[in-house]
């Protein structure tokens, strides 16, 4: 068992391509760290050199207390679970996962036990004697995890394990990986582009953007306090709405001005971000949970001056929670490059000036129906506010 | 308890699909008995080409009278068959001939080595060219690759002065050997040596497609595993080339052991030694004796081939790969 620390971490292709910039990530003994973020921001990269697969151009890679940047990956004492699994087909499962310490001429009777051991904890015990191609995706996957366990390493490194999988399966797993990093207690660096995983597994997640470290935090707190514009628009789902909003001052306090109304800030949420006093009369980027957006009959006594007005596009009935889409007299701030390209053009579309789509998460009991415009009681005290410029939150 | 049948009957709908079925019963037989025509076809250049061989075939168990007094036809309504002429030609050649039992076994001594060898040494060079990255690689490879071009009957006098004087270079007064002498003429190894250097360029260029189509993720894993290039290649590459090895085996294997020039050039003068092709053409050219031996003489060469293609073509048709990655 060890840490794992990344110091100035570079990573510059022959053809000039600088994938990781200066990456500086200190991966505690036992913790569960998620490397997320979208797709060529190069997480990969970052975990292929941690791994060895990748030559590191500059910075230092410390595996315990030993510096292994030179050092062959298979002396660096990690495991690695791959996207695609990356199973022998030719071997059997058992044989699979026994493959690196047969290699390392473990006695026989050893290789047996910890094969089985391995096999006990992740059900594949009835399965050794079967070749991968006769296993369905959630049982090879199963199998990569064998594979690594079984060598007690000091560090697992996972790259998207999980993304082949179906969407039920998926969340078994992850659930299942989970637990298993937490009974074995060995240091785990997870790469995912998908944040839900990021925030239901990692005791803390890193989110990159385009080669560089956004922030690294516990899930909660990546969630409440997110540092820039990039990681409140990435961490989430539904994602943070996010609109341009001018600090106007009124009567001693101060509110927010959207073409469709103002939205009054209590002293508290003033108290919380002082910086906000010196920026009257800018234009700034609030970002509003969905949650935080509440139809005002749940909540009695709603201030009247921290209501926005918009009309219901779609409800969509969850059950427990009601998402209301609707769109407000507004500019949204439309952050690029932080979900696939696909969905980025289907919630762009027809947003035109002055019409934002947010969405809000209203009680089950709420009566909106579509086409009807409403209400929306907005909960200012946990309200988001960035520079527009600069992209990073405004505290103090 | 409650039990929902989710099984309730289905009305299957039928597949319309135009085509002969909206045809009236007459346009439809003529439309089945056009269609039918290409496998009559098949069915008629498959009998052209296999009576040869068949007469090939009935004629090696007829006494020698019979051969030479009537075609091989006429032991359909005269059937009379002796093993005798098999047992001759494998162990009791007449006239001092080298008997075909010991043919064949020469046959095996030179065709098994000249078939492993390439293919042990055109995989790793394969693996090298697709996996291992230095300097001047893609170069190399096709220059290897162009070497498929060179004929072998151009480098037939070359190789025979290398194999029975070596390679000497004079320059500036200096002799400089660049191959030692080593009196390889009229050894098996001359023949496996001709072999082998002529089999490379396809092989490596054969294996080099399959195996740089392999996922580089199971090597990345091997390599985290442990594994040194040796390791990857021995105990990933080469299982997981099995079909492409076998495919290649079998071509190198069938081109060996039909090979006459080769064996003619570097092995005729070594009797013991020559292989089943030598012997065959000495029967023919005996004048008389012993020509009746020459059907199952042809058979018995035959047999090896027929045994190794039947025997190794499912290899041909299994993808060993499924299951290694999704897909």
């Amino acid at each position: 068992m060890a840490k794992l620390v990344l110091d100035g971490i570079n990573k510059i292709y022959e053809n000039g391509y600088h994938a990781v910039h200066d990456l500086s990530l200190d991966v505690a003994d036992k913790e569960f760290l998620v490397l997320v973020g979208p797709s060529g921001c190069g997480k990969s990269t970052a975990l292929r050199m941690v791994a060895g697969l990748e030559s590191i151009t500059s910075g230092t890679l410390k595996i315990g207390d030993r510096v292994v940047n030179d050092v062959h990956p298979k002396d660096r004492d990690i495991a690695m679970v791959f996207q695609n699994y990356a199973l022998y087909p030719h071997m059997t499962v058992g044989e699979n996962i026994g493959f690196a310490l047969k290699l390392k001429r473990t006695p026989r009777a050893e290789v047996e036990e910890r094969v089985r051991e391995a096999a006990r904890m992740l059900e594949l015990e009835e399965w050794l004697d079967r070749k991968p191609g006769q296993l369905s995706g959630g049982q090879r996957q199963r199998v990569a995890m064998g594979r690594a366990i079984v060598r007690r390493p000091s560090a697992f490194l996972m790259d998207e394990p999980l993304s082949n999988l179906d969407a039920k399966l998926r969340v078994q797993m992850r659930a299942d990986i989970a637990k298993l990093q937490r009974n074995l207690g060995v240091t785990t660096v997870y790469v995912t582009h998908d944040q839900v995983e990021a925030m239901t597994m990692g005791d803390r997640v890193a989110d990159k953007r385009k080669g560089y470290l956004q922030q690294v935090d516990d899930p909660q707190g990546l969630y409440d306090r997110p540092d820039n514009l990039f990681v409140a628009a990435f961490i989430g789902s539904p994602a943070m709405n996010l609109l341009e909003a001018t600090v106007a001052q009124e009567d001693d306090a101060l509110h927010l001005a959207f073409p469709a109304g103002r939205i009054r800030l209590s002293d508290t949420v003033l108290a919380a971000h002082p910086a906000l006093r010196d920026r009257v009369g800018a234009v700034i980027a609030v970002g509003i949970r969905p949650e935080d957006l509440y139809d005002p009959a749940e909540r009695p006594g709603h201030p009247d001056d921290q209501i926005i007005n918009g009309v219901v596009d779609l409800r969509e009935a969850l059950g427990s929670d009601l998402m209301v889409h609707f769109t407000a007299e507004a500019n949204r701030v439309v952050v690029e490059d932080v979900r696939e390209e696909s969905e980025l053009a289907v919630t762009s579309a027809g947003s035109a000036l002055h019409a934002a789509p947010l969405v809000a998460r209203f009680w089950p009991r709420s009566t909106v129906r579509e086409g009807d415009r409403v209400p929306v009681a907005v909960d200012t005290e946990r309200l988001h506010f960035f520079d527009l410029a600069t992209r990073l939150a405004i505290w103090s | 308890m409650t039990v929902i049948d989710e099984s309730a009957p289905v009305k299957s709908v039928k597949a319309k699909h135009g085509g002969p079925s909206q045809l009236d019963p007459v346009g439809q037989q003529t439309h089945r008995a056009l269609a039918a025509i290409p496998t009559w076809v098949l069915w008629g250049l498959v009998v052209v080409w296999t009576i040869p061989s068949v007469g090939l075939l009935v004629n090696s168990f007829r006494p020698k009278s019979q051969q030479l007094s009537s075609g091989w036809w006429t032991a359909i309504t005269d059937p009379s068959f002796t093993l005798d002429n098999y047992r001759q030609a494998m162990f009791d050649m007449p006239g001092g001939y080298v008997s075909f039992g010991k043919a064949l076994l020469n046959s095996f001594a030179i065709a098994i080595p000249a078939t492993v060898v390439p293919i042990l040494i055109a995989a790793a060079a394969a693996y090298a060219f697709a996996w291992m990255p230095f300097k001047g690689r893609s170069w190399l490879f096709i220059a290897v690759v162009a070497m498929m071009a060179i004929p072998l009957q151009m480098a037939l006098v070359p190789l025979l002065q290398l194999y029975s004087g070596g390679a000497h270079m004079t320059l500036f007064g200096q002799t400089f050997t660049i191959f030692p002498d080593l009196n390889l003429n009229n050894k098996p190894i001359a023949v496996w040596l001709t072999h082998t250097a002529f089999g490379l360029p396809l092989a490596i260029f054969l294996l080099h497609n399959y195996i740089s189509s392999l996922p580089g993720d199971v090597f990345e894993a091997a390599t985290i595993d442990g594994a040194n290039h040796f390791g990857i290649f021995w105990r990933i590459v080469l299982p997981l080339c099995k079909p492409a090895l076998a495919a290649f085996a079998i071509f190198q294997f069938l081109w060996v052991w039909n090979d006459y020039l080769v064996a003619l050039i570097f092995l005729a003068g070594n009797k013991d030694a020559s292989p089943l092709t030598i012997q065959l053409v000495n029967l023919v050219t005996s004048k008389g004796s012993g020509t009746e031996l020459l059907p199952s003489a042809a058979f018995i060469s035959m047999i090896v081939p027929l045994i190794i293609f039947f025997s190794m073509q499912r290899y041909f048709v299994r993808g060993l790969l499924a299951g290694s990655v999704k897909g």
